[in-house]
């Protein structure tokens, strides 16, 4: 398969590079110093694959530059970098990470809150910075016993929820349409879960109907006592209400993982205290890491020996 | 709050001067309370056990004081089990470490941020398995962790697989949790052998008490790299902390506030 062209649109993970290269031929989108669609149209015809991820994934202009595109497998779970409909329109299948990454997420949310309500980071700081000497800390927040929502009860939504059960946390949640076979209490309007809940988890894939899904009134009803946890994609919140919220006090706390325009993070949130900020790392272990990049490697030796893919998407 | 274990006072001088004021007392883990005890606390009008079991405590002496005793085990339990996953998801997945990263504008600079680790298939190794112990089992289940103990003795109602020693646990174990009394059997247990037998990759969350742990030991581990990461709430000399540990961005650092939450004291 050596001579079968696979575009990587972006680094994400060397052991996939290194796998990539040694059984196919692989290009790099982001060695080339020529401008994109220059370099797209020199390779064209060779490149059969696309391996895509959260920040580059395959959109239109792509899509219509690789004439004999045949598959995109994504290094994530999330599709919303693909465009679906023009995949679906020229046959192009699609593959991503389901499951692989479900636990790492699920448990990045938790520590998220955990960080956010016992003010860890924060107690980290006042220890490294030698301040205890000076006095104690004061009181954080307890985590265990609070009111749990959260918005998709999928895959990851469910893996929240396990967890967050385990610390004795009642479950409600959101999502298009009542789950058949949960006991968690269902919320056919968010709005309405963010007044009921302390913590609101987001959770759900990135469709245009999510987008903003929390909104101001969203983040009005969680109120100055509740905290958001966002380790869906950025573009789920209303940013910069979001920042409002916090600086006004109006919302208690965020556990934010993702933001709309990534690597930049809203500078005014640097200086507050109760939030936490991590840098798009929900699945970001070695195990993990591994493991989506065999899937990845897996789908398109699949793909081309004519065998079934292992996590079609289309 | 008078703890003398944080004293540098001798127990018997610092008891018997704060003695006239000391209206509660808290028992963490089994220390006895016998009714010879009791008479050293003329005042005493209430006993709050964090312990699941009330047998090391004279209760017969305490009503006919008419000190009245509860048990908020529970309520404590809850809030150090926290603490305790809370410090290894921090530990394991850099999440202090992210957020020094994200705050200090080096994202869009340095793009990649180093891989954290799994927290499902970790075995977990807790020492003393009471209420606080059982409390952080219960959770880290959730998470795909496998349970194994060491305790003063074996419990014969728990399905866990038991070590009779803190060591042979280490050697079976990726992650230690500290959830046990500081007595004179238990000072110092966690020692360079325990952490060489954890392994190189090994993290220890101490929930307990800092003198569990040999902390000099303890240090030169992880400023050596011969240990994955730790996660501590106490320590041996508080509010001293080893600087050496500061530069660390596999350690996280609590400032013994594991049951600091207003909802527990309310409790």
């Amino acid at each position: 398969m050596n001579n079968i062209g696979v575009l990587m649109t972006c680094p994400m993970s060397e052991y996939l590079e290194n796998q990539l290269e040694n059984r196919f031929s692989l290009f790099k989108l982001w060695n080339h110093s020529s401008p994109k669609p220059d370099f797209l149209k020199t390779h064209s015809s060779s490149i059969k694959a696309v391996v895509g991820n959260t920040k580059i994934g395959a959109d239109a202009n792509m899509i219509d530059s690789l004439p004999n595109m045949e598959i995109v497998a994504s290094y994530s779970v999330g599709l919303d970098k693909i465009d679906l409909g023009k995949c679906k329109e020229k046959g192009i299948k699609v593959t991503n990470t389901p499951d692989v990454l479900t636990d790492d997420v699920a448990d990045l949310g938790i520590g998220l809150a955990l960080a956010v309500l016992r003010k860890m980071c924060v107690c980290d700081r006042f220890v490294r910075s030698g301040n205890w000497i000076n006095g104690d800390f004061g009181l954080a927040s307890k985590f265990s016993g609070k009111s749990v929502g959260i918005v998709g009860l999928g895959r990851i939504g469910s893996a929240i929820a396990k967890r967050a059960e385990a610390f004795n946390c009642s479950i409600s949640y959101h999502s298009r349409s009542k789950k058949p076979n949960t006991n968690y209490k269902y919320y056919s309007n968010i709005v309405d879960l963010a007044a009921d809940c302390q913590i609101l988890f987001v959770a759900c894939a990135l469709t245009e109907e999510t987008h903003h899904i929390v909104n101001r009134k969203v983040i009005d009803a969680l109120g100055p006592k509740g905290i958001l946890i966002n380790i869906g994609r950025g573009a789920h919140v209303d940013e910069p209400e979001l920042v409002y919220a916090l600086l006004e006090g109006r919302l208690g706390g965020a556990g934010l993982d993702v933001y709309e325009n990534e690597p930049n993070v809203p500078e005014q949130l640097f200086s507050l205290e109760n939030i936490v900020l991590v840098p798009h790392v929900g699945s970001d272990t070695e195990e993990t890491s591994k493991a989506m990049a065999d899937l990845v490697i897996s789908n398109l030796e699949a793909h081309f020996k004519g065998m079934p893919l292992l996590t079609p998407v289309l | 709050m008078l703890d003398p274990h944080e004293s540098p006072e001798p127990y018997d001088s610092f008891l018997a001067r704060h003695a006239p004021f000391i209206r509660v007392l808290m028992t963490i883990g089994p220390s006895p309370i016998s009714a010879e005890f009791l008479e050293r606390l003329p005042v005493l009008e209430l006993i709050v056990a964090t312990s699941a079991g009330l047998n090391h405590i004279d209760l017969p002496a305490c009503w006919s004081r008419g000190i009245v005793v509860t048990n908020a085990s529970l309520a404590f339990a809850e809030d150090v089990a926290d603490c305790a996953v809370g410090l290894l998801i921090d530990v394991l997945r850099r999440i202090s470490a992210a957020d020094r990263f994200v705050r200090g504008r080096l994202w869009p600079v340095k793009e990649n941020y180093p891989l954290g680790f799994k927290l499902g298939g970790k075995r977990v190794g807790i020492v003393g398995l009471g209420s606080i112990g059982s409390e952080v089992a219960k959770r880290l289940l959730a998470f795909g962790c496998t349970i194994a103990y060491t305790s003063r003795n074996k419990k014969q109602s728990v399905s866990f697989p038991f070590y009779a020693n803190v060591r042979d646990l280490a050697a079976n174990s990726d992650v230690l949790v500290l959830c046990c009394a500081l007595t004179k059997e238990t000072y110092h247990m966690i020692n360079k052998d325990v952490m060489v037998a954890l392994g190189k990759d090994g993290v220890i969350i101490n929930v307990g008490r800092g003198s569990l742990i040999n902390e000099k030991e303890l240090v030169q581990c992880l400023v050596g790299g011969d240990m994955g990461g730790a996660g501590l709430d106490v320590y041996e000399n508080e509010p001293n902390v080893p600087k050496e540990l500061f530069g660390l961005d596999n350690v996280v650092l609590s400032p013994h506030c594991a049951v600091m939450t207003p909802e527990s004291f309310e409790a």
